[in-house]
């Protein structure tokens, strides 16, 4: 089939609900290579200009970052403006090697060094350096290289999350993605900006420019699109920004079913910056706080994490913040605590790896218990599949407060939960009948239940929680939790997903925690079911 | 006019001279106009205070005794500046309320 400038229409899946029409920007173009110039002085210039481009765009993310994404930045401007980083590459450069050549040499070496140490800390740093090192080849060999167009449809095989950092999404726009995946940390950081994004494309020969429609609801893109389908896209988008409208009636109300039944909604957030945007008055707590991205390029230190915490706790007034220990691995690598592993899904994750490294579970554990005065907080460990898990994590709270206790240092212990998302503890709840309480991650739960990688955009046709075994399970769980009196609550994709809403609600849950750009649209869904 | 002045001080720090900590450190040294410089032993090598590449590269972990030596305008203050900044831990508590 000619991909000419015929109409075409590839099904994708949803990943950020929402309408975006506009030009085509093509993620995956070549790499322009770096050009080498006339003379060492003017490669010595590139250089030293290049340098100055990547610390410009650096101190544009410092504006909008948080305090400990902040602070990484920082650290990356005073590397790159240290003249001993660019010294040995500028004297390469002198004995004749070009700019880019030089750079990479040079800092590869710095990395090696830091590869080399015996301390943790010390190691994560070659993840810096790396990206400090190709921050500057960008920068050298992009001349010029254009940034998308305000209001453009991001096409390609995936995206990174500093080129969905660096877009201005001030005038809409969207991103089409052939591989990608739902869960991953652009889609999450997508879902909570209101940014529309389809995952899952496919390798079909499309075109990479020209006009195209993006239906983020339904997941599909149209490329070309005839006048016809153009007016009905728009009444589509149109009518999806009115029932966006609608909803926002329902999002300072308490939701409540059409047959009268209460259900709390709470929000999931992964930055303690997130909770900036949301009014506390409009969800009824926090159900989940992922920690893993505050361990994104660094492991944090008590303080780091401490602090954190008690923004968010202190942000939430009374309200409950469920936050969870570090959930690294799987799809989620940490340098210098995550392992590398074939099948990282099915391995050393969650509170798996967090019991092997003692060292690092043991910092996050006395920043929770510290934080713990400062608000309503609950704690939660992920992955957990045997009740010895959960004993043993219990203990080490338990161990880490009576060292609180005799130091005299302010804390709380916090009631202790799990995660319901390996079928073991669906399968017996009751082996666990002592935790605190329940929540149910239905994106795991899904994956492990169906066979079917959560990442896997072929196989993402099984990766659904109404599939008639995964409700099954939800309801069980449900129903264990209200005859012994446990709290169960849902923190996956499926709770603020407006056609899953009802089944979890006829499977018994009455607690659910959504990404807060669903809050609205899963309150409104929450009103239509009769339960 | 050439002074100099040198001092230990213990890292305390949870994480020791690393990311954050060393750029408060190099930025502190930088506006003194005196030469400073880092060791993690007495003997040396000595680095550039004021280079966060050379003070990151002395990889100096909590419980390091850090060895500062100064040379020049202002020897003394840099040198007491810059252990005062170590005992307090680098500010983070500090900097980390101010944004909680």
């Amino acid at each position: 089939m000619s991909v000419g400038n015929r109409v075409m229409r590839i099904e994708g899946i949803p990943a950020s609900p929402g309408y975006a029409e506009g030009p085509l920007f093509d993620l995956d173009q070549p790499p322009v290579s770096y050009k080498a110039k006339a003379s060492a002085e003017e490669e010595q210039t590139a250089l030293v200009s290049a340098i100055g481009k990547a610390v410009g765009r650096l101190a544009v993310l410092v504006e909008t970052a948080d305090g400990d994404a902040a602070g990484i930045l920082e650290f990356h401007i005073a590397m790159l403006e240290d003249d001993a980083l660019s010294g040995p590459a500028l004297t390469a450069i002198g004995s004749g090697q070009p700019a880019d050549a030089a750079w990479r040499a040079a800092l590869d070496r710095e990395i090696a060094g830091y590869e080399a140490s015996d301390q943790d800390y010390f190691r994560a740093r070659a993840a810096d350096l790396r990206d400090i090192r190709d921050q500057v080849l960008r920068a050298l060999s992009e001349d010029g290289e254009a940034a998308a167009p305000p209001g453009a449809i991001l096409h390609g095989e995936d995206i990174a999350p500093t080129r969905f950092l660096e877009t201005d999404w001030s005038k809409g726009g969207g991103i089409a993605l052939q591989r990608g995946s739902t869960a991953s940390h652009v889609a999450m950081l997508a879902r909570s900006r209101g940014v529309p994004m389809v995952v899952g494309l496919g390798a079909l020969a499309a075109p990479r420019t020209g006009d195209a429609l993006l239906n983020a609801e339904h997941g599909a893109i149209i490329f070309s699109p005839s006048l016809a389908e153009t007016e009905a896209f728009r009444q589509s988008a149109s009518a999806f920004a009115d029932r966006l409208g609608a909803a926002k009636t329902f999002l300072t109300e308490p939701a409540v079913t059409k047959a009268g039944t209460a259900v709390r909604v709470q929000v999931n957030i992964a930055y303690p910056s997130d909770v900036e945007g949301i009014d506390i008055e409009s969800c009824d707590g926090v159900g989940l706080m992922r920690t893993e991205f505050l361990f994104g390029k660094t492991l944090p230190d008590e303080e780091t994490q401490y602090h954190a915490y008690r923004k968010v706790l202190e942000w939430a007034g009374g309200k409950p913040v469920t936050i969870r220990t570090v959930d690294a691995g799987g799809d989620k690598p940490v340098p210098g605590f995550t392992v590398e592993e074939i099948n990282p899904f099915l391995g050393l994750r969650g509170i798996r790896l967090s019991l092997k490294r003692l060292d690092i579970f043991r910092v996050q554990i006395r920043a929770l218990l510290r934080a713990a005065i400062h608000g309503n907080l609950r704690v939660m460990f992920p992955m957990i599949a045997t009740p010895d898990e959960y004993s043993q994590a219990a203990a080490l709270f338990a161990e880490e407060r009576a060292a609180l206790v005799a130091r005299g240092v302010a804390h709380r212990l916090p009631p202790l939960g799990i995660m319901v998302e390996v079928p073991s503890v669906a399968l017996a709840p009751e082996d666990f009948a002592d935790v605190a309480f329940f929540s149910i991650g239905s994106n795991d739960l899904t994956q492990y239940v169906m066979a079917a990688a959560r990442d896997n955009a072929a196989v993402a046709h099984l990766n659904s929680v109404r599939q008639p075994a995964v409700l099954r399970l939800i309801a069980a769980v449900a129903a264990f939790g209200l005859e012994k009196g446990i709290p169960v609550s849902l923190c996956g994709d499926a709770g603020g997903d407006p056609e899953t809403i009802p089944a979890l609600l006829e499977a018994g849950l009455r607690d659910l925690s959504v990404a807060p750009a669903q809050l609205a649209m899963a309150k409104a869904a929450i009103a239509g079911v009769a339960v | 006019m050439s002074a100099s002045a040198e001092a230990t001080v213990l890292i305390t720090h949870a994480v020791g001279l690393h990311a954050r900590p060393s750029v408060k450190f190099t930025k502190l040294a930088k506006t003194f106009a005196a030469e400073v410089e880092v060791a993690v032993a007495a003997n040396g090598p000595w680095f550039d205070a004021k280079s966060i590449v050379k003070v990151m590269a002395a990889k100096a972990p909590k419980g390091t005794l850090l060895h500062i030596r100064a040379k020049g305008d202002g020897a003394t203050q840099a040198v007491k500046a810059l252990v005062d900044l170590v005992q307090r831990d680098f500010d983070e508590d500090a900097d980390h309320a101010r944004t909680a």
